[in-house]
């Protein structure tokens, strides 16, 4: 896939639009404004990744998106259904199974029970823990319990799916696996993907476009187009050089707050 | 199922090309996976721990061994401290003519009874309690309240209401058991991780789908403690009951044997019942809740706590 056809597409039939978005919470009687008049758009099957340093209101950008909280102002619109979330944890339920927490999601999306079976064994293949169906939250590792966190996610059958730095608690190589694992499923599925990360490597590595995100409060800072295609590494010059110059910006908006 | 790329073919036709290389890729990424999954798991093994099963076996023949020490010092006289022996035989002669499987029959279905109805309430007033605040406002104190109030003395209260009947047995069992059940419930909801009930919302679960497939779950083990000293409260508050309920109607339950030893001085028949009341209260625990909190902990990959 190219990325113009992308951004053809995108320019058509936006999944995501986030248009003045502005978030203010009280806390402890003081408001604090945490995203600032935040304008976005996901075209469909895009994959964007939103980079910020903390308090940058990453997650409280998914949390708005997937309608777990409301703006205080402006507006915010997803197409199709009701969009996907993947959290830094699991969030697995540890009462049920690997295959049980799928069918869960499963039924709940409203999939009849004589098919559930089936999709719980296609999920499973799709993020290769064929079988792991039995296996107790517990008994899965820090990485398999993402990717069943995944298969989850996928199994809502959304159109956006939106993850907030699900791979920050791993170690390199099941990160670097899964980097490979999620850009494979997305080119399959074709789904919108926004990817909150801190993480500028894996946010140059996994996304088509980078959005660099301010800190308090959070507003959008710059954008850069990716321009490589997947696969890709993220040992590549390329991801590299890109990283370097991101970096440094976000290092310039970091000690923007030493100054102030 | 569904797939996110159903609905527009974009996608579909550009996966054509690519594939090809993802199905080298593929074999590539299954082979890390899987090493990295067999890495992750060496094999366990579960073993059974005998020392949690001789130790307290030791403990009581002890005490059994310091009681007979000090029957033959000959400290009490034998109408206030009988001997292991005797009250052995006191014990073995209930066993043997089938009274005691009478009396402990009369008071564990009593009990049982109580209780089954005690976890119903519980849980409706738990839940209701648990997720309405107005009611939690309202009732989560007098809850706490009413769970250290002591239940036999509701006994007075419910013998004026209701006279020598089953109707006071169950009163005092219910008061005693409901505070607890409901107590439990309550505490696991509130210790359910805001993750989860989040990762519910966003599957999709709505209030009553939320309550059923999130937080009832998740608040199982908590629920399942409460339960667990509902059912000694309802045990304790039905011998206290008994103990002070005597009336043909009721006919003798554990409580009845214990003071009928009493008026008639028979020291050993009184400690043989307390024995009774006591093997039932472990026969429970060890049988019923033991194992059902060692499976839901197990399951969870929570530590089981004691044997």
């Amino acid at each position: 896939m190219t990325i113009t056809e992308t951004r053809a597409a995108s320019a058509v039939q936006p999944r995501v639009r986030v248009s003045g978005v502005t978030k203010v919470f009280r806390q402890a009687g003081t408001p604090v404004v945490a995203l600032d008049g935040i304008d976005l758009e996901v075209g469909a099957g895009e994959f964007v990744t939103v980079l910020g340093a903390s308090g940058c209101g990453k997650s409280t950008l998914l949390s708005l998106l997937a309608g777990l909280e409301q703006p205080t102002s402006g507006e915010i619109e997803v197409a199709g259904s009701r969009p996907a979330l993947m959290f830094q944890e699991s969030a697995l339920f540890p009462w049920l199974t690997a295959g049980a927490n799928i069918e869960l999601a499963l039924k709940l999306a409203g999939v009849p029970r004589s098919e559930r079976r089936d999709g719980v064994a296609e999920l499973l293949r799709l993020v290769r823990l064929e079988g792991a169906a039995g296996r107790r939250v517990h008994e899965l590792s820090g990485g398999q319990r993402q990717r069943i966190a995944l298969a989850r996610s996928l199994a809502q059958g959304a159109e956006v799916l939106l993850m907030d730095e699900p791979f920050a608690a791993l170690d390199a190589i099941t990160r670097d696996v899964l980097h490979e694992e999620l850009a494979q499923l997305w080119q399959r599925t074709g789904m919108s993907v926004v990817f909150v990360t801190h993480n500028v490597r894996e946010a140059v590595r996994l996304g088509e476009r980078v959005v660099l995100l301010s800190s308090r409060p959070g507003r959008v800072l710059r954008t850069w187009e990716v321009g490589m295609t997947q696969p890709r590494s993220i040992e590549d010059p390329g991801v590299a050089a890109l990283s370097v110059e991101i970096t440094q910006a976000l290092r310039e908006e970091i000690s923007r707050h030493a100054a102030a | 199922m569904p797939q996110p790329d159903a609905a527009h073919g974009g996608s579909a036709a550009t996966a054509a090309p690519t594939a090809p290389i993802a199905s080298k890729d593929d074999d590539r990424l299954d082979r890390l996976s899987h090493g990295l999954d067999a890495l992750e798991h060496p094999a366990q093994r579960r073993t059974v721990d005998w020392m949690a099963i001789v130790a307290p076996i030791v403990v009581v023949a002890g005490l059994i061994g310091i009681w007979q020490l000090v029957w033959w010092s000959a400290w009490k006289p034998e109408s206030t401290l009988p001997s292991p022996l005797t009250v052995g035989s006191t014990l073995w002669s209930l066993v043997a003519d089938g009274t005691a499987w009478g009396v402990v029959w009369t008071s564990l279905s009593r009990g049982l009874l109580g209780f089954v109805i005690a976890v119903v309430a519980g849980t409706v007033l738990g839940v209701l309690v648990g997720q309405v605040s107005l009611l939690r406002k309202g009732f989560r104190p007098l809850l706490s309240a009413l769970q250290s109030l002591p239940s036999v003395a509701w006994v007075p209260f419910a013998i004026m209401w209701f006279g020598l009947g089953p109707a006071t047995i169950y009163f005092v069992i219910l008061l005693g058991a409901v505070p607890s059940v409901a107590n439990g419930l309550i505490g696991g909801l509130d210790q359910t991780p805001p993750i989860l009930r989040r990762a519910g919302q966003v599957l999709g679960a709505g209030r009553l789908g939320l309550v059923r497939h999130v937080l009832l779950p998740a608040a199982l083990p908590t629920y399942l403690s409460g339960l667990k000293q509902g059912w000694a409260f309802s045990w304790r508050s039905l011998m206290a009951a008994e103990v002070i309920v005597n009336s043909p109607e009721l006919g003798t339950g554990l409580g009845q044997l214990l003071q009928n030893g009493r008026d008639m001085l028979d020291m050993p028949t009184v400690i043989a019942a307390i024995g009774l009341i006591l093997v039932v209260g472990v026969v429970v625990e060890l049988f019923l809740f033991g194992p059902l909190e060692r499976k839901v902990l197990r399951d969870r990959g929570l530590a089981a706590s004691g044997l």
